[in-house]
């Protein structure tokens, strides 16, 4: 474990509870980038260079930037003053606690079997593309109805209504 | 511990983590947070057994985190529109508050 | 799919049939992208219709320009372009098209008339509101109908019949706040519907014989000759065979279709649409649908023919349409709205052009068809000029001396008015209503045919010279002033006379170009043939017909200019005669007699059936039933309720404790949700270590 992985491991971590904990949603929403960034960085560090800077483009570049977007329209950041958590929050903690168990079990379990180091494979945006156009040409397509279509239904759904349409 | 063990004890934290918050916030924005952290882990997940699987020229774990990538943005966008118009409606991003559909 | 690709050219494969289907898909598609745009993108649903249409023409003009260079090269010409559809048992359905000198030359007629009529429908449609969706109907229409010029296999030509069927009904209801204009769409789509049953029964009775749907499928086709010689052995009744028998139910539905007798009342009424779709659908396309289909399935009405040449089926096809061709003729001339006047000329003409088919062939009747779509269609868009013109005035009694007022339309008008009256030499009408008579001089088994449509003959130049008197000449009878169209509407105008001219000209006797092509056969220059005597006695007939026509006509109505008050030439001489052809022979009235009056007869009597017989015995059962009942009612509130009620009370709250799950909370879900995964999860890696 090399000490690059326990520095992208801090940060992502770090961010995530974080954003988990902090009380203002502005600042939950800096946290989460800083974790999105992390995670980023740890794509770079296994050599799937396209998939991290992707990551960057996609989440620190775009679903941030939505989610702060969100926190304004709705307003948010003023506190409700009933406490951030819910009223079941012990419930639900336990219960996020008991996924990670038996996540972490089953990792620990299946330790002996998991393949050690290899040789860093190569993924070269030449080869992603000749992959994409190639035997993933399908899903892509798919993606793409997928993407437009949600882009029309984002819009639908946050349009604002007409006045006196209700 | 072999590396691959700890990104996947990684990732599995990190998706707890997510899990945890998206459980027990009360604000609707915050949970969509807490999902995208789960959706990222997941990702984390698919590209390091790429990188250690036997097979890394196939691309599928690489390509499967890319797709993922693109559908969690189109999540994303769709959840917070939803969100926004529920906060029109509702007055409120309160999840708590919201229990219209109550059996 | 499973494809199938038939040529015999020297080219191997045509490069182009696998392509034809654009021909109608192009409109369709515009039709449909039309259909999205907004009431006043009024430009950009003019441009998407007129440019599909284009492209449309440019792709027929290149497979006519290929058929002619296949025919030059003396290479059968025939290429066609199968696929399965959809397989169900043993048997698909196929589909496909054609490419063959009658569909190549049909192609490219309807494309361009189609064209010019769509130029010409923006200038007349201009004033109106629903411009785009008129524009969305006309492009649904052209390529419903380049579909049938196109399809090899009867289903599908089938579907775009009636695809065309529908179209037609919406545009004649176009302006459908008009009652007139409703009810004459439902007058005709109902009435071609008796004749596409007839179809419907020819498809399947064909394809259950021949066990396919394919026209053309290199042998195994269902009008190729082996699927023919075992039609043939199949007797049907009244000495036809099961080939004729087929022919003649799907020539029932070229009857609705092509207005011919008797199914012909709903084409005068059709005149209610805008006139561009009456050039359109009701002079140049649609009602040469059927006309056109005949010609397609010609070979199963020709199978076995006797000794004459002729078959049951043809002679059936000849008489209906000489009969059409008369009688149509007679009604047109005792009409006064100048559309009308067209319309039943239109009929009349394409009884000649079944008459046509049915004594001379494909050649013949598709000569006719093709000369008559220019000349009747210019007719009809100088109509739709001089009404524009006269604002918006029909009665042509009411109309005159326009020649000064509108020369542009004027001159082109009269070229169509000379051509669909056949004058002599210089006109394209006289070279294919020639033709038709020339070979209806030679008709084995009768001779009355001819001088049926002879005398139809002299009627068609008559009563064009009343209405050409009536409209351009004389003095001006209607009210305010007349002006000239707009140049997009005498622009087609001017294109349409020029080949109401000359079109005529590729089918004369010393030079038939068209009947080469179309059957395939090597083109010599025959200047002997104008020296013939049969030649000179047609030449003859035709002008003294034709003379007779146009002088009685000027006699009666030239420069007259009678008040609109006043009666009729026609009628003064014969009143008894001018109210029947006026009333045209009471047709309308003798179904509405008869059809109608007995469906509404059958329909009063189910009524009545209904109410008595049906409604007593329900009126019975209901009396039992309601006995039943106080009885029951009797044991429910005393008994079964207090049982009952208690139960409800425990499903009740049972369900209260049941719905505290369904809490309404997201996070509630997701609890569980993630719980189902744990426990899932731990099953699974504890079922693995065991």
């Amino acid at each position: 474990m090399s000490i690059v992985f326990w520095i992208f491991a801090v940060i992502t971590l770090g961010g995530a509870l974080a954003a988990m904990l902090l009380r203002s949603l502005v600042h939950s929403a800096l946290a989460v980038t800083l974790s999105f960034a992390g995670l980023a960085l740890m794509f770079l560090e296994l050599g799937a260079q396209f998939a991290g800077f992707t990551q960057f483009l996609v989440y620190i570049g775009a679903v941030a930037i939505l989610v702060v977007f969100a926190i304004l329209l709705t307003r948010s950041s003023e506190e409700t003053g009933s406490g951030v958590f819910s009223p079941t929050w012990l419930r639900g903690l336990v219960i996020a606690a008991a996924v990670f168990a038996v996540l972490g079990w089953s990792i620990l379990n299946s330790a002996a079997a998991l393949p050690g180091t290899t040789a860093e494979p190569v993924a070269s945006v030449q080869q992603i593309g000749q992959a994409l156009m190639g035997p993933y040409v399908l899903p892509l397509e798919i993606v793409a109805v997928l993407l437009t279509s949600a882009l029309i239904g984002a819009v639908i759904v946050a349009m604002h209504e007409k006045e006196g349409a209700e | 511990m072999t590396p691959l063990t700890g990104y996947l004890l990684l990732a599995a934290l990190l998706f707890a983590i997510g899990l945890a918050g998206a459980l027990t916030r009360r604000n609707a924005i915050l949970v969509l947070i807490g999902i995208e952290l789960m959706l990222n882990a997941a990702n984390l997940n698919l590209i390091a057994f790429w990188r250690y699987g036997p097979h890394p020229e196939a691309l599928t774990g690489f390509m499967f985190a890319i797709f993922s990538i693109a559908v969690a943005a189109a999540e994303a966008a769709v959840g917070l529109g939803l969100v926004i118009q529920i906060y029109r409606h509702a007055k409120t991003t309160d999840l708590d508050l919201m229990n219209r559909m109550k059996g | 799919m499973q494809v199938t690709l038939m040529t015999s050219s020297h080219l191997g494969p045509g490069p182009l049939v696998p392509w034809l289907w654009l021909i109608p898909a192009l409109p369709m598609i515009a039709a449909g992208f039309g259909a999205l745009l907004k009431q006043r993108q009024r430009k950009a649903a003019a441009l998407l219709a007129i440019g599909s249409m284009t492209a449309s023409l440019f792709i027929a003009l290149v497979a006519f320009v290929y058929e002619v260079k296949g025919w030059a090269s003396h290479f059968p010409t025939r290429e066609v372009y199968n696929f399965t559809w959809f397989q169900f048992g043993s048997s698909g359905v196929d589909l496909g098209w054609v490419l063959d000198p009658l569909s190549a030359a049909m192609a490219l007629m309807v494309t361009f008339v189609g064209l010019l009529i769509f130029i010409y429908s923006v200038g007349y449609m201009a004033e109106d509101e629903n411009f785009t969706r008129f524009f969305c109907f006309l492009s649904l229409f052209g390529g419903a109908m380049l579909g049938v010029v196109i399809s090899n296999s009867i289903l599908l030509l089938f579907m775009c019949w009636e695809i065309v069927g529908l179209t037609s009904y919406l545009l004649i209801g176009f302006w459908y706040h008009k009652p007139s204009a409703a009810a004459a769409a439902k007058k005709a789509f109902l009435t071609t519907r008796v004749g596409d049953i007839f179809f419907l029964l020819g498809i399947v009775w064909l394809f259950s014989q021949t066990g396919t749907l394919l026209f053309y499928n290199g042998g195994a086709g269902s009008i190729e000759a082996p699927a023919l010689a075992a039609l043939l052995q199949q007797p049907a009744a009244w000495g036809l065979t099961a080939a004729g028998a087929i022919g003649l139910l799907i020539f029932a539905g070229a009857v609705g279709k092509s207005g011919q007798l008797p199914l012909h009342v709903w084409l005068p009424d059709a005149m209610e649409g805008p006139t561009p779709v009456s050039a359109l659908i009701h002079a140049a396309t649609m009602v040469a649908a059927g006309v056109y289909l005949v010609a397609r399935v010609y070979p199963l009405m020709a199978a076995g023919a006797g000794a004459n040449g002729s078959t049951v089926a043809l002679t059936v096809v000849t008489w209906i349409g000489a009969a059409t061709a008369l009688f149509a003729a007679l009604i047109a001339v005792a009409q006064n709205d100048i559309k009308r006047i067209l319309a039943y000329s239109t009929v009349s003409q394409l009884g000649y052009m079944m008459a046509g088919l049915g004594i001379g062939g494909v050649v013949v009747g598709m000569f006719h068809l093709i000369t008559h779509a220019f000349f009747k269609s210019l007719l009809f868009m100088g109509a739709g000029s001089v009404i524009h013109g006269c604002h918006e005035e029909q009665d042509v009694r009411k109309m005159g001396g326009l020649r000064h007022e509108m020369p542009k339309t004027f001159l082109p008008y009269a070229a169509g008015m000379l051509a669909l009256s056949g004058f002599p030499l210089f006109f394209s009408g006289f070279w294919s209503k020639d033709a038709i008579l020339e070979s209806a001089n030679h008709w084995d088994p009768s001779r009355v045919p001819y001088f049926m449509m002879v005398a139809a003959a002299v009627l068609t130049a008559f009563y064009m010279m009343r209405q050409v008197s009536y409209v351009f000449f004389g003095k001006w009878r209607g009210h305010g002033h007349a002006h000239e169209s707009p140049r997009v509407m005498t622009g087609p105008l001017a294109i349409l006379g020029f080949f109401a001219v000359t079109l005529g000209f590729i089918g004369t006797p010393a030079w038939p170009w068209f009947r080469a092509f179309l059957e395939n056969s090597p083109l010599h220059l025959e200047m002997h043939a104008f020296a013939e005597s049969g030649f000179w006695i047609l030449l003859a007939t035709s002008t003294v017909v034709v003379g007779l026509g146009l002088g009685l006509g000027w006699w009666l109505y030239g420069n007259k200019s009678p008040e609109p008050e006043e009666q009729d030439a026609l009628e003064k001489a014969m009143p008894w005669a001018w109210v029947v052809l006026r009333d045209k022979f009471y047709i309308d009235e003798l179904y509405g007699m008869t059809f109608i009056a007995f469906y509404k007869w059958w329909a009063r009597v189910a009524d009545w059936f209904d109410r008595r017989v049906w409604g007593g015995a329900v009126a019975l059962v209901q009396w039992v039933f309601g006995l039943l009942a106080q009885f029951n009612r009797f044991l429910d509130a005393e008994i079964v309720n207090g049982a009952f009620d208690k139960s409800c009370d425990e499903i009740a709250s049972g369900g209260g404790i049941v719905a505290r799950i369904q809490s309404g909370r997201v996070q509630a879900y997701l609890r569980y949700l993630a719980l189902g995964v744990v426990v899932l999860a731990a099953i699974l890696i504890w079922s693995s270590q065991r």
